[in-house]
């Protein structure tokens, strides 16, 4: 099989989730930095790998794909034998499918937009914009309630194994644990004990050092 | 053991619906009434936590959020009904990454024109026309890049109808009729066929008008 690229940066949340897959499933790929300060992900070099003009862009000899959940999904099927499953015992198991998309509908949309506002906006010299951070705040504790529901009676959000419902939260995670929003995760006894869990994974300790290589 | 289905009328209930027929596997509806806020109520909650619709249950097994829903019955009863998820994992990363695209791209804004356009009344709340407008050119990007894709591929994943093509019928079907904005569709060539081919599937005929 063909060697992979990934078509990114280390920064990206979208390319950290498969930085983290690649990494859980041992597999060696070939980063390939998009700069995106300069524009290069709307240049038709890149629009040629993702019509969106969205990082990450996945290679693999003929097959190029793009989204990073669906990168991840192909990944973790293509590979399923090999490292870290980021599956349940159970092939079919319909928790993992529900918990997936519940990062990507109810998390993912409201951490992300929270993280561009404290985070991202001022490392590119903007301005955080009040307006919008208190209700977003709001939502993102009613979702992490029923994180803390949940976490109570299963050890990671899909099933008792990790997998990538877990895995993908963890770039949105990482950047809300520096803001002052980490107190809503450390009040919340288990969502807070799956955070340092997942978070000491050494294959997410090695997405996190790759933003150093660069 | 018929799979239950709370919130027929709903476009992302319908989803899942259709995706049922496709299979072969029988339902019952059950109604729920966002307007009245039946989807608040403690016993919907205590089904699906995040207030939302739909949810469905088969047995002893509750599941939610229509895309989870679909590929678990896509994959569960592979050998029956149509094949939705392609031959290889090739394919099925295809199928994945235009799901993503639908999910991520194409229905936040149809989703905001759907509640502006349609719902702002019976909500009680104003429709914003500029949050209109911005919507429907967001929308318009992203069936300029279907249309490119479909200049290619019969369907959105490949040469096959799969959950990526299916995805799309419930808020488009709502774009086309109930807000007028058909043109959207025919003013692309290839968007307008491929709409054509999805919504006269038997499967879309029979969910598109249940309440």
């Amino acid at each position: 099989m063909a060697g992979i690229k990934i078509h990114g940066s280390t920064i990206s949340t979208a390319a950290q989730r498969v930085f983290a897959c690649l990494y859980e499933k041992d597999i060696d790929f070939e980063l390939v930095p998009v700069d995106m300060r300069a524009g290069e992900h709307k240049s038709e070099a890149f629009i040629a790998k993702n019509p969106f003009g969205q990082v990450p862009a996945f290679e693999q000899g003929d097959l190029y794909l793009f989204e990073s959940r669906a990168i991840t999904q192909y990944i973790a099927e293509q590979y399923a034998d090999k490292g870290t499953a980021l599956t349940c015992p159970s092939k079919t198991e319909p928790m993992l499918l529900v918990w997936k998309e519940v990062e990507a509908h109810q998390f993912d949309p409201v951490a992300s937009k929270l993280n561009w506002e404290i985070v991202i906006k001022p490392i590119f010299g903007m301005t955080t914009d009040p307006g919008p951070i208190e209700e977003l705040e709001t939502k993102l504790v009613k979702v992490l309630d029923v994180y803390e529901a949940r976490l109570s009676k299963s050890k990671f959000l899909a099933c008792d194994c990790f997998t990538l419902a877990d895995m993908h939260h963890l770039p949105n995670i990482n950047l809300l644990m520096g803001t002052q929003l980490k107190k809503h995760i450390d009040s919340r006894p288990h969502v807070s004990a799956w955070v340092a869990n997942i978070t000491a994974r050494p294959a997410w300790v090695k997405v996190l050092a790759l933003q150093n290589k660069q | 053991m018929v799979v239950k289905v709370y919130g027929p009328a709903y476009g992302s209930t319908k989803r899942v619906l259709v995706c049922l027929v496709e299979k072969g596997i029988d339902f019952e509806t059950v109604p729920v009434d966002l307007i009245k806020g039946e989807h608040k109520q403690p016993d919907y909650l205590a089904l699906q936590p995040f207030g939302a619709v739909p949810v469905i249950q088969d047995g002893d097994c509750t599941l939610y959020e229509s895309r989870a829903i679909i590929r678990y019955y896509a994959e569960k009863y592979k050998d029956q009904g149509t094949d939705l998820l392609g031959k290889t994992i090739e394919e099925r990363g295809l199928v994945e990454q235009w799901v993503e695209v639908e999910a991520h791209n194409y229905h936040p804004p149809i989703y905001t024109l759907t509640l502006q356009i349609l719902f702002a009344s019976k909500m009680g709340f104003t429709a914003d026309e500029n949050l209109i407008k911005e919507s429907e050119g967001k929308l318009g990007k992203v069936m300029d890049l279907y249309e490119e894709r479909l200049s290619k591929s019969k369907y959105l994943a490949g040469d096959f109808f799969s959950p990526a093509d299916l995805s799309n019928l419930p808020f488009t079907q709502r774009l086309v009729s109930e807000m007028g904005k058909e043109y959207m569709i025919r003013q692309r060539k290839h968007v307008s066929a491929w709409w054509d081919d999805i919504s006269t599937r038997p499967s879309w005929l029979k969910v598109k008008d249940l309440l």
